[in-house]
């Protein structure tokens, strides 16, 4: 019998987490202008708070977080969940937003004498609504919200690409909501495949029945092709590196720190929690090479670009790749425990590429401030002038390439070991290319930035509060290993469903 | 047969029909109605689902309704957006194709348009300026 979740103690902190980002951003509309700065700022402080007193409450207890909308019971009822994943993953978020807010307030602040500017007001808004997304994506119990949480990240990341309105980014946000509304319908359409065939679309309920029937491998297809096409995994990532590159820093590090973790989430929801017990290891195999095709592909365009924006946007469409690795050693694993690692694995790469990634875009924003331009072979001198920004480049390329003590260091161990054990070692090679590939690009742009120019080199002013913010993100990427050894067990709290997977 | 699944049928028809159209049209507007044409499609597949699954006495399946009525709802504000995007981009560079090339001839006439929407930007082919605060943001 499917387990009913009733509504846990402190259960109204999830009810919290996501109403306090989503009246910030009711106000700032509301209120506009220059109040959007201010009202978004202060929004995330009180979501933090929120966050906190989830993962506290579920150190607490351990076990899930539950809370039931309106005291409904599943099926036809809707439930918040936050499990061991969620909780990561909020934290994760909350930190990268956080950092990423405090950066922009120097790129998005209303000009003195403006009652309200377009860019700054859309960021701001749009900052909180990214959020709100990924929140729900994290914390839905079942198919349908998660449709929801889609659509939502769609909307507010559009925009974010073409907050300057030139040409080229224009096509880059159009292309990208192309391919997100196609994504979304193709979730939509297996969602009602789904519920024709089960009569309920709740996760917990789909993990103790499904079946491996035909229509249920045709809706998870469909599903899964539409969150790939959000996620920007091979082939379907062409959208990814213009959409990432032509938006402002911030806004770049929203969308490739944040943004795609959330689809990304949701196909962890689909194949290991609701339907782990019958997705069959050729499937796996399958997401997995997509994965494996990302990694090599994409980093060997990264290192063919001679743009550094580009550059770090392709390394981006690398990194995700990484992400599906992790569904074969899980599915595969062959203890709970060999997929408890793996999983680990997995999340710790997401938030490890959220912070590294995110420090990575605003550092290169930085870079093209200073010097104007983001030509990796015109980089010369940039090092002198710029100490904190290179090494905070520096330093999340180490979190890329996985370093030790860096969060990629530890998640890329995880994965190893776990591809060893249940004997697939052809992704110990794709990882070990991916790695030499990513330490190619990361040191060519270090060993440019760093040779010395013979002509002095013209240098903005860039502020020296936004280099702290980003360095002080690069060096969290960097020591995230250290901490992520502690907090495996929050990772894995309240994840009965995840026993589905375990063969 | 029955009416459900004839439904059933068409919807799957005219989601295919929109698919391939979203992939093989190149103008942007044909596959914003391709799009449409798709999300039709998934609609009435879901009416044709919810048919045959309701309760004796329900004309359908309540929940799969408002799957559908919040699936319309974002379609049509997606179609806004997409749409609104579309002739911006059509000021911006005078062309509604997603091809690099129709980029080309409009870069001369990028900086005068796009000033012309938001006088408080700065010009994108213009070297940042080291008394702008906000140059950061055009990159």
């Amino acid at each position: 019998m499917p387990i009913q979740d009733m509504t846990s103690p402190g259960g109204q902190w999830l009810v919290l987490a996501v109403i306090v980002p989503v009246a910030g951003l009711l106000l700032a509309v509301l209120l506009g202008g220059r109040h959007a700065q201010r009202i978004a700022l202060a929004t995330v402080p009180l979501g933090a708070i929120a966050t906190a007193g989830v993962v506290l409450q579920m150190i607490d207890s351990g076990a899930a977080v539950v809370y039931r909308l309106g005291g409904w019971a599943p099926p036809l009822g809707i439930v918040l969940r936050a499990d061991g994943l969620s909780a990561m993953m909020m934290c994760a978020t909350v930190v990268v937003l956080a950092a990423i807010a405090a950066f922009a307030r120097a790129d998005f602040a209303t000009p003195r004498g403006d009652r309200e500017t377009r860019a700054p007001f859309v960021f701001w808004t749009l900052l909180l609504g990214v959020w709100i997304a990924l929140l729900v994506a994290f914390l839905a119990g079942d198919l349908f919200t998660l449709y929801v949480a889609l659509e939502l990240a769609a909307f507010a990341a559009v925009p974010l690409v073409c907050l300057d309105g030139r040409g080229e980014t224009l096509q880059a946000a159009l292309r990208y909501l192309l391919y997100a509304l196609v994504g979304s319908v193709l979730y939509l359409l297996g969602a009602v495949l789904i519920y024709g065939g089960y009569g309920t679309l709740d996760i917990a309920t789909l993990a103790h029945a499904g079946r491996a029937d035909a229509g249920t491998v045709v809706a998870v297809a469909l599903m899964t092709a539409g969150l790939l096409a959000k996620t920007a995994l091979f082939p379907l990532h062409l959208w990814l590196p213009p959409a990432h590159a032509g938006a402002p820093a911030a806004a770049s590090a929203l969308l490739s720190g944040l943004v795609i973790k959330g689809s990304f989430f949701i196909v962890i929801r689909l194949w290991i929690d609701a339907f782990g017990a019958v997705v069959t290891p050729g499937a796996a195999q399958l997401l997995a090479t997509l994965g494996g095709a990302a990694i090599v592909c994409g980093s060997a365009v990264a290192l063919r670009q001679s743009r550094l924006k580009l550059m770090v946007a392709y390394s981006t469409v690398a990194q995700i790749g990484y992400l599906f690795l992790m569904f074969p050693l899980v599915l595969g694993a062959l203890s709970a425990g060999a997929a408890a690692a793996a999983l680990t694995g997995g999340i710790l790469q997401a938030v490890s590429h959220a912070t590294a990634k995110a420090a990575m875009f605003m550092a290169a924003g930085l870079m093209y401030a200073a010097l104007g331009h983001d030509r990796v072979a015109d980089l010369r001198g940039a090092a002198r002038a710029l100490p904190m920004t290179v090494t905070a480049f520096a330093l999340s390329g180490i979190a890329l390439i996985g370093l030790p003590p860096a969060g990629g260091f530890v998640a890329k161990w995880l994965l190893l070991s776990s591809a060893l054990e249940s004997g697939q070692w052809w992704w110990v090679v794709v990882i070990a290319i991916g790695g030499l590939l990513t330490a190619a690009y990361v040191f060519t742009v270090l060993a440019r930035a760093m040779e010395t120019p013979e002509t002095p080199v013209a240098i903005a002013p860039v502020s020296r509060a936004q280099e702290s913010i980003v360095l002080a993100l690069a060096v969290l990427s960097a020591v995230l290993g250290v901490a992520a050894l502690a907090p495996i067990d929050l990772l894995l709290t309240g994840r009965e469903l995840g026993a589905g997977g375990v063969r | 047969m029955n009416s459900a699944t004839w439904y059933g049928l068409v919807g799957a028809a005219l989601a295919g029909i929109g698919l391939y159209g979203l992939i093989v049209q190149h103008h942007v507007l044909r596959k914003i109605l391709s799009f449409n044409l798709l999300g039709a499609g998934v609609f009435l597949l879901a009416g044709a689902v919810a048919r045959r699954g309701a309760a004796a006495g329900l004309p359908g399946d309540p929940v799969l309704q408002g799957l559908v009525i919040t699936g319309i709802i974002v379609a049509f504000a997606a179609t806004v957006l997409a749409v609104t995007l579309l002739l911006r981009l059509g000021q911006a560079t005078g062309s509604a194709s997603l091809s690099p090339r129709a980029l080309d001839g409009a870069t001369s006439s990028d900086g005068e348009t796009k000033t012309s929407l938001d006088a408080n930007e700065a010009s994108p082919r213009a070297p940042p300026a080291a008394t702008d605060p906000r140059d950061g943001a055009t990159h």
